[in-house]
């Protein structure tokens, strides 16, 4: 008895259901809309927002790249393409302009996104005010009376006690100068790349059944204060050791034999790329 | 090349995934789907109660995949559970109505009806069988016949017997007040999300399909210290009750119209709660209410403990958190509690790699880049 499923996994019901979520989500942007969440074949907290939203938005011509943590071989990439491959058969790829549909975990590729296409974002706690107050009921009023001085506090708490903000992954950010939104955990180094994106920013999280966005050309602002300017991660001088790029997020690994510390490209399909593109010059230099 | 591949996770996975597979054939066994529906009750009922689809087959071929995990087995019947269509709900079911195969008051000793006390774990020694080691079928049959005979002895009644419901009793004897039937339509938690506060008919949809350790556990608490609820269990009912739907076409709806689709099999619990309420001369006064636990099959410390918690949940003027419906309501489902924990093994290289660069800045005591 093999189950046969519908294209996308879900009844065209189901998707029409968190499509208009999604279109509630685009017209009142950073607002978290409630949606009825499905259990889906992967795990609560494993990306199942992020995959309702592909699921239900995807098309049997678009092209899907799926990241996880900045890779694309990394196992939750693996096993969400492997999923949608499967209900749909749609094209998958590695690189970033080819996709239409960009489905991540936690980053934002370093390849600049264009209106051509849509970045779904996966996400584990999509109240950005959960760390200052536990209730939802609380919360959720607390928004609508745009009430933010929590936030604010625990910054103004952090700088008190470490001389600076202290934030790490996921710094709360105004989304159209209105709500305060979690851009889920993406480094702050891909903060800057929400604010007036060319691509529509779609937000998922399964297990708290919460859809958001961020439409196209939006102002995000990372939250700071005036004399306490937001900071990004610091790689100061260091590079890639495989492809030599700078300006990316960098992993810090440890060389096996060596025993040195190394860096190299987050982004492993912006890391590949630029391996082939040295490669490519050489090849032709060498024939040149 | 470093020590993240850049390429290769792929065929680490497919990899991964045939080991699993070779754990569970390597020992050359293969139990059958009925093997595990006539031996394994007990986790075949927890199964179907936390992912709340009532099929004891289905459940028995989820345990066999999941290797008898049990957070699995559930996993797997609640996402199959999510592709099927919904095309009816079914009329209210009346308690009354249960062909009753066990059912005890703690509250009486002389219930109307009497005591039934059923097939139950409860009045066993927990001593290990070792004859079941070498357990033989000839003598299995043996044991079945007998005990057939034993049956025969027993007078039938002529026609079938409702058990009237304890409460009942206590109703005609004005120590319990009577309510309007509530025929409010519930919402059906699965199609919309919980949105607080909550109603009751959401909060019990949460609490039948919770994971039986975790309602247990947070019922306890309530009982023990943490939580204002010390009930006396006035009946724990279990039993099969027939499931109806109206027939989907005619306008009119009749009793008679209605389709009968099967039955299933439940525990189900009245706990009765002493509360102070204040009367009309505004003095205190000693009334009982009633905490509700239901749940598919035969699982009475989950019932029981879920009487407690609706309890709870019905008196929300109390500081410990097994009166907080968010508390308690978002943090008792096995699927959601199971795959957060899990997601933990994730990689968080990025994450991680942001927290270090806080702490490092914040050691340095200097600002970084500005951007």
């Amino acid at each position: 008895m093999k189950a046969n499923t519908h294209f996308a996994f879900f009844d065209e019901g189901s998707k029409k259901e968190i499509r208009r979520a999604i279109m509630k989500a685009v017209a009142i942007p950073g607002y978290q809309v409630p949606f009825a969440s499905r259990e889906m074949p992967i795990a609560r907290g494993w990306g199942t927002g992020g995959l309702q939203i592909t699921l239900s938005i995807i098309g049997k011509n678009d092209v899907l790249k799926v990241i996880d943590q900045g890779a694309d071989e990394s196992v939750n990439a693996v096993s969400i393409k492997k999923m949608v491959h499967e209900t749909t058969g749609v094209e998958l790829t590695d690189r970033t302009e080819e996709a239409d549909i960009i489905q991540s975990r936690h980053r934002i590729p370093e390849v600049a996104l264009t209106k051509d296409q849509i970045i779904v974002l996966q996400v584990p706690t999509p109240e950005p005010l959960r760390g200052v107050e536990a209730s939802e009921y609380v919360t959720k009023r607390m928004h609508s009376e745009d009430d933010y001085s929590g936030v604010w506090l625990m910054l103004f708490e952090q700088i008190m006690k470490y001389g600076k903000t202290a934030t790490t992954a996921d710094h709360p950010v105004y989304v159209n100068h209105r709500y305060v939104m979690a851009p889920s955990p993406i480094p702050r180094f891909d903060n800057s790349k929400m604010h007036q994106s060319d691509a529509l920013i779609l937000l998922g999280a399964g297990r708290e059944k919460k859809i958001y966005a961020v439409p196209p050309y939006t102002d995000v602002k990372s939250l700071a204060f005036e004399d306490y300017p937001f900071t990004v991660e610091a790689f100061e001088d260091k590079q890639c050791h495989l492809c030599g790029s700078a300006d990316v997020f960098l992993d810090e690994l440890i060389d096996h034999h060596t025993g040195e510390t190394i860096h190299q490209c987050n982004d492993t399909s912006y890391c590949m790329e630029q391996l082939n593109k040295v490669e490519k010059a050489e090849v032709e230099s060498s024939y040149a | 090349m470093g020590y993240v591949p850049v390429k290769g996770g792929t065929q680490a996975i497919e990899a991964s995934i045939k080991r699993l597979k070779y754990e569970r054939l390597k020992g050359q066994e293969i139990i059958e789907i009925k093997t595990i529906m006539s031996t394994m009750r007990g986790m075949i009922d927890q199964v179907m109660s936390e992912s709340s689809l009532y099929s004891p087959y289905l459940a028995a071929l989820s345990i066999k995949q999941a290797e008898g995990s049990m957070e699995e087995a559930v996993f797997l019947m609640r996402a199959h559970r999510s592709t099927l269509p919904r095309p009816y709900y079914s009329k209210t079911v009346e308690p009354e109505t249960m062909l009753v195969e066990r059912r005890v008051s703690a509250s009486f000793k002389d219930i109307p009806g009497g005591q039934v006390l059923g097939a139950t774990y409860d009045y066993t020694h927990r001593l290990l069988d070792l004859n079941l080691i070498e357990e033989k079928l000839e003598e299995n049959q043996q044991w079945l016949q007998n005990y057939q005979e034993e049956l025969r002895d027993i007078e039938d009644f002529e026609e079938v017997k409702y058990f009237p419901k304890v409460v009942d009793y206590l109703r005609e004897e004005g120590l319990f007040e009577e309510y309007e039937v509530n025929n409010t339509p519930p919402i059906d938690i699965t199609k919309q999300s919980l949105q607080f506060p909550t109603t009751r008919s959401e909060r019990l949809q949460v609490l039948t399909r919770g994971q039986t350790g975790t309602v247990t556990s947070l019922g306890y608490a309530s009982l023990r210290g943490y939580g204002q609820v010390h009930p006396t269990v006035g009946e724990v009912r279990v039993g099969t009750v027939p499931i109806y739907v109206e027939h989907p076409n005619k306008m009119e709806h009749s009793a008679e119209d209605e389709f009968y689709i099967g039955e299933i099999k439940v525990t189900e619990v009245e706990s009765f709660v002493p509360i102070n309420v204040k009367n009309e001369n505004n003095e205190y006064e000693l009334e009982f209410e009633i905490g509700y636990g239901i749940c598919y099959g035969q699982n009475e410390t989950k019932a029981i403990a879920m009487s407690i918690l609706d309890q709870c949940l019905e008196h929300t003027d109390s500081d410990f958190p097994t009166h907080d419906e968010e508390f308690v309501l978002l943090h008792i489902d096995s699927v959601e509690s199971t795959g957060f924990i899990s997601h933990l093994k994730l990689p968080h290289y990025v994450t991680f790699q942001s927290k270090l660069d806080s702490i490092r800045q914040v050691k340095k005591g200097v600002q970084g880049n500005e951007s």
